[in-house]
């Protein structure tokens, strides 16, 4: 499946930055990522010049930490989301986020590669589900992600009642967790 | 580091992981989502589930055009000294309570610095963002919290000891997620102090008049 291989391709260019510092492999990643996370700052509700910014940051994090990234847990897109995610919460809320104390691992863990490549075809599998949903449940999941409210401020701005919202909600998260088995 | 926790019967609701994920939560619920998940691992498995689904909307989104010089500028950054290779943090510290709660409290337990708040409870409050209020609370055991219902959501997770409720019982490691249909007494069960991490976006609403006027001054 070349979806599925264009994700391993990143994991080998993550690797690549973290290894050599390879600034080839990095404008690579910078090409595809940079815009989409610039892209979710905007529909976060950031300005031009501040999702810009933001945007230039988060990737800048990712090759101060790509020491950090392991493929066995998370794919480049989930890494890469909770990056900006934590930017945007600090640069635009300018909170703290309390992160859960990570597991402890053994003296060198190198992650599974076998494990590595069957999350990045999950993830893939999620990617292609969530295209796949019926727009108005794929529309309310958008809106929970991009539009920092929550399901009664979306409520709000939708005119469904919560109840709908709340349903809407599981009903599709039930369609992507069936499709990432 | 955490003692594993041996049975969590009561978990984050879908909401809440779907928010910390998104990250669109209040400061106070972040603390107690993040502590519980420190202490879960069904409930760590799941969000990492909801932060894949937030990167696969991200990747999902229409990319927006950079500006010209965006890849240079962030080379530079990445030059700039002052922008150095970021340690992935050293392992738990000792204590009996999750790291993210340590560094709210600025230490582990023996750290908290309590103040009596009436009817033999204490609390310590912790410096968050003001859309919620989180706080420590130490009830003795047997001893109850006035009756009460709930004007928004009200996260309770037990860190030590245990209370209940007319809904259930709940222990170390579990979570109790109130909200406006809920009017509640907890009890502390008898023995231990029950520890509990406690968050809320809206005050308690108190029945009785002596808890409401105490509520003025404890920001309950
Ligand atoms: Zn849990
Ligand atoms: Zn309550």
């Amino acid at each position: 499946d070349t979806e599925a291989n264009t994700r391993l391709m990143w994991v080998t260019q993550i690797y690549a930055v973290r290894d050599t510092q390879d600034k080839e492999a990095f404008a690579e990643l910078f090409s595809h990522f940079a815009p989409r996370v610039k892209s979710f700052l905007m529909k976060s509700g950031a300005s031009h010049d501040v999702a810009e910014e933001c945007a230039q940051d988060v990737m800048a994090t990712l090759w101060r930490k790509a020491h950090m990234f392991d493929p066995a847990k998370a794919s480049v897109s989930t890494w890469i989301f909770t990056i900006a995610r934590n930017r945007r919460i600090d640069m635009l809320r300018k909170q703290r986020r309390p992160e859960p104390e990570d597991l402890p691992w053994g003296p060198e863990a190198e992650p599974d590669q076998a494990d590595a490549m069957a999350l990045q075809e999950e993830t893939d599998q999620l990617g292609q589900a969530l295209a796949q949903l019926p727009e108005k449940q794929r529309t309310l999941i958008e809106k929970a992600y991009f539009g920092d409210l929550s399901h009664s401020e979306i409520a709000a701005e939708t005119g469904l009642p919560l109840g709908t919202i709340k349903s809407r909600i599981r009903l599709a998260l039930e369609r992507l967790r069936h499709a990432m088995k | 580091m955490m003692t594993t926790m041996k049975q969590i019967k009561h978990h984050l609701t879908d909401e809440l992981l779907m928010g910390y994920a998104a990250g669109t939560l209040p400061e106070a619920f972040n603390l107690v989502v993040a502590t519980h998940i420190s202490m879960c691992d069904e409930c760590r498995a799941a969000l990492a589930e909801y932060e894949a689904v937030g990167g696969e909307v991200m990747m999902s989104g229409e990319p927006v055009e950079l500006s010209e010089d965006s890849l240079e500028a962030t080379l530079a950054l990445i030059a700039d000294n002052a922008f150095r290779k970021e340690e992935a943090k050293s392992a738990a510290k000792t204590s009996d309570i999750p790291a993210p709660l340590q560094d709210y409290i600025g230490g582990g337990l023996e750290d908290v610095k309590w103040r009596k708040i009436g009817g033999g409870v204490s609390q310590m409050i912790l410096p968050t963002s003001k859309d919620a209020t989180v706080r420590l609370l130490k009830i003795p055991g047997g001893t109850a919290v006035p009756d009460h219902g709930h004007n928004g959501t009200e996260l309770t997770l037990v860190l030590k000891g245990a209370f209940a409720d007319e809904e259930d019982t709940f222990s170390a490691g579990d979570v109790e997620v109130a909200n406006e249909d809920l009017q509640h007494t907890p009890v502390a069960a008898p023995g231990e102090d029950c520890i509990c991490l406690a968050a809320t976006d809206a005050p308690l609403k108190f029945n009785a008049f002596l808890p409401r006027i105490a509520q003025k001054f404890v920001r309950i």
